[in-house]
């Protein structure tokens, strides 16, 4: 960034305190916002029923039922105060919890404009948002998996969609752990491939990324016109069936929301868990952050780094196609051309969002779990927002997070150079 | 400080004093037309035998009697790349083929010249996609609701599409330069957020067709279509001179201009360029704006220069995608572009002879151009291939990560 200060006598406002300026500013323009348009909204003065449970739920039938209106007002009373509280004064750590509870509140008053007089499943959509979440989170580790060692992995999308299809076709012809395993294979040959177009031959690594990317729209496309249309039994792939934990699925929202799915879900909160363990608690992840950080310092303390990135991104690999598995044994049972439409790429700015730690991952594909999911649901009350621009939300997500509106983030530092031994 | 100008040929290759450009050490190969062709030609003959083992092993009906027979599988194979090979390189045999070529290859050397710029400038543009669907709206808005004669209705669509397509894309350069959003991820998001915004426009009735419920554009009226050069029974028009037109332009910016030369500095090292006191970030908006606007033209050649003058969302089709292998294989050359534009025109024009002689998905095309990229981008690996002696070359890095 250039600076063109000229001589000034004042001292220059840091750029948290800046930034603290800015989101109090948004916060202040969304207390007006929600004041004016879903307070004094004629729609505004009618009641929202949340329902908290599925109607196949032990304790079915659990409502919340709120007034639009004296809601609006609240919500614009919490903005406005905390929007406040960053113009005055501000300092960087309360200024992204601020943005955090000011959004969560505006997002949860204009949930309840748009099911003003209506019944809406909050239950439905918080259970959406965890499954939606599942291969961004997933797209999310494999970057994370790579980054680490300082490879960057833009050709997550093309693994998606390459293990979605092996996943159909084997799923469909072998059964459930046949199309699961032939996923996990294309993805690590994918990622192989990365590996030793990045390693071996140091090409640059996002024309590698994005010619798997290519490579794979390509390859499945023209197999899937060429094999699946005459082949038509080959396209309909078993799906995974919910495993409700015992008891924990009886609890009202959160039983449905976690404990009541199939198991995909538990699997990647479990690989979240051994990832962070493993990246901050063991030789394995030690070694692989300092490769990613600093590859030379690495090699002179005799870790192979090659090694360690080949393995890394193999491993990544894996990751996405246990994604690309979840695409075509869960969700759908076919596969369509494209399906994965960028899923690979918000996985890669949840990647950013989260920080390069898992748990960020996991947080951050909540996040665009649920604006997916809001998208899905809000197609279903009929709102005045036409249905297009509730398909962007997402991908308007992605750009302001990874734009930094979340604040700046440190990749690993040697991230994307090819390394040389000398 | 001195710019050593290039001369607008394929042959364009910076004194010896001079830090070698990024296509140079891509290929490895350094003055000479010859030798500047020899490693995207030996690309494209693995990329196309790889393509022919793709289609072998696709088809079913060889496969099922593999056990049975299998010579005649093989035999079956055989005959079926050959058919489709033979009706993929039937378009060199006829002037109607080469027409369909000429008329292909023309909104690809528009996009292809967008990611080459950008390519230059090291930037990676990946959004030519959303570009060419904002300006061919843009056109579309133009042609319909603006009434002219013919020789200021084309250049005032055009232009539409030039600013729409610029603004687009500006916002991603505005994006890396404000806040270092990777403009990989940022295009590719506004290619999403085009086409949903494009069908959401179709559907509005300033763009709807009136007798249409689906996302159909009203046909443009005959004052806003891109004449035909050689008659109405081919289908090149104006659009494939405009192309050219613009490939000179890029020439003259990126080799003869004062911008040109702070957009090629920027690509060599945007550090330096910065100490040598050029404004980096502005420079990041204008290549993407300029990138933009001629992805622009390649939109509005989509809409106004092919029947029926009508679109659906689809329209920017895979172009945005094809137009990164050809900036690679161009060896982001305006000139290199415009050749393997022809070349990919063939392809396509061959593909869809391919698709309807030989029923081979036109998609296997999408697959050629990626292994053409593999190939080019590893240039190792074709000198592996068929033991051609390696050349004093250093690694290629284009990107430079998240950082920008």
């Amino acid at each position: 960034m250039t600076e063109t200060s000229t001589t000034q006598v004042k001292v220059r406002a840091t750029p948290e305190i800046r930034r603290a300026r800015i989101v109090g500013g948004i916060l202040i323009v969304l207390a007006v916002f929600v004041f004016w348009f879903f307070g004094l909204n004629v729609m505004g003065d009618l009641d929202a029923t949340f329902k908290l449970t599925l109607p196949t739920d032990r304790f079915a039938g659990i409502e919340w039922v709120v007034n639009t209106r004296t809601l609006a007002f609240a919500v614009a009373g919490i903005l406005a105060f905390l929007g406040g509280v960053q113009l005055r004064r501000a300092t960087e750590r309360r200024t992204n919890i601020a943005l955090a509870i000011g959004l969560f509140f505006f997002v949860f008053s204009f949930l309840a404009w748009a099911a003003a007089g209506k019944s809406f499943s909050l239950v439905g959509m918080l259970r959406s948002t965890v499954i939606l979440s599942v291969p961004v989170t997933l797209g999310a580790l494999s970057g994370i998996m790579c980054e680490r060692v300082a490879v960057i992995n833009i050709g997550i999308e093309g693994q998606l969609l390459a293990s979605a299809f092996a996943a159909t076709i084997l799923g469909s012809a072998f059964g459930l752990w046949a199309g699961v395993i032939g996923a996990l294979i294309v993805g690590a040959l994918l990622g192989a491939f990365l590996a030793w177009l990045a390693i071996r031959f140091r090409v640059d690594q996002i024309i590698a990324g994005v010619v798997i990317n290519i490579f794979a729209l390509g390859m499945t496309s023209f197999l899937g016109t060429r094999v699946l249309a005459e082949a038509q039994d080959l396209n309909a792939a078993p799906q995974f069936p919910s495993i409700p934990i015992p008891y924990l699925s009886d609890i009202p929202l959160f039983g449905s929301m976690f404990f009541n799915h199939n198991f995909f879900i538990y699997a990647m909160i479990i690989l979240v868990i051994i990832l962070h363990l493993g990246f901050f608690y063991t030789r394995w992840g030690l070694r692989s952050r300092s490769v990613g950080e600093h590859p030379r310092a690495a090699d002179t303390v005799g870790i192979n780094v090659f090694l360690t990135r080949y393995r890394n991104v193999i491993l990544g690999g894996l990751i996405a196609g246990f994604g690309g598995a979840f695409l075509s044994l869960t969700q759908v049972s076919r596969f369509e051309e494209n399906m994965t439409a960028g899923i690979g790429f918000i996985g890669l700015a949840a990647m950013i969002f989260g920080r390069w730690m898992p748990f960020g991952a996991l947080a951050a594909g909540l996040v665009f779990g649920f604006a997916r999911a809001l998208q899905q649901k809000l197609g279903i009350l009929a709102t005045p927002i036409p249905s297009e621009f509730l398909l962007m939300t997402p991908y308007l997500v992605t750009i302001i997070v990874v734009a930094g509106l979340v604040g700046r983030a440190n990749p690993p530092a040697a991230d994307g150079q090819p390394y040389i031994k000398e | 400080m001195t710019e050593s100008v290039g001369s607008p040929t394929p042959n364009d290759t910076p004194p010896k004093t001079q830090r070698p450009n990024f296509m140079d050490r891509v290929t490895g190969v350094g003055t000479g037309v010859g030798k500047a062709l020899l490693m995207p030609t030996l690309a494209l003959v693995i990329a196309l035998i790889l393509g022919a083992i793709f289609i072998a092993l696709t088809d079913l009906e060889a496969l099922a009697m593999l056990n049975e027979d299998f010579l005649g599988a093989l035999k079956h194979m055989v005959v079926g790349v050959g058919e489709a090979f033979k009706a993929m390189f039937g378009v060199f045999g006829s002037i109607y083929g080469w027409s369909e070529t000429l008329f292909a290859a023309t909104p690809l050397i528009l996009a292809g010249l967008s990611v080459a710029l950008g390519f230059r400038a090291g930037l990676f543009n990946i959004g030519a996609t959303g570009q060419m669907l904002i300006g061919g709206m843009a056109a579309i808005w133009v042609g319909l609701h603006i009434s002219l004669p013919a020789i200021l209705h084309i250049p005032l669509a055009l232009l539409a599409a030039i600013i729409a397509g610029a603004i687009w894309s500006g916002v991603s350069g505005l994006l890396k330069a404000r806040t270092g959003a990777h403009e990989v991820i940022t295009t590719i998001m506004l290619n999403f957020i085009a086409l949903f915004l494009t069908e959401f426009l179709l559907k509005t009735p300033a763009w709807q067709d009136p007798t249409r419920n689906n996302p159909l554009s009203e046909q443009l009226p005959p004052s806003a279509r891109f004449p035909e050069i050689f008659g109405g029974d081919y289908r090149v028009t104006i659009g494939l001179i405009i192309a050219i037109v613009a490939a000179f332009f890029v020439i003259w910016l990126l080799f003869r201009s004062s911008l040109g030369f702070e957009f090629r500095a920027v690509g060599y090292n945007p550090t330096a360029s910065r100490y040598a006191g050029m404004n980096v970030p502005t420079l990041f908006v204008l290549v993407m704006a300029v990138s933009g606007g001629l992805a622009g033209i390649a939109g509005a050649n989509q809409v106004m220069g092919l029947a029926p003058y009508q679109v659906t969302t689809a329209f920017a089709g895979t172009i945005g995608f094809d137009a990164i292998a050809l900036a690679l294989l161009g060896r982001s050359h305006p000139v290199g572009v415009l050749w393997a534009s022809l070349l990919f025109g063939a392809l396509k024009a061959g593909g869809r002879s391919m698709q309807a002689a030989a029923q081979i998905p036109l998609e296997l095309v999408i697959v050629i151009q990626a292994l053409i990229i593999v190939f080019i981008a590893a240039p190792e690996l074709v000198r592996a291939i068929f033991k051609v002696r390696p050349p004093e070359e250093e690694p290629t890095q284009l990107t430079r990560g998240w950082g920008g």
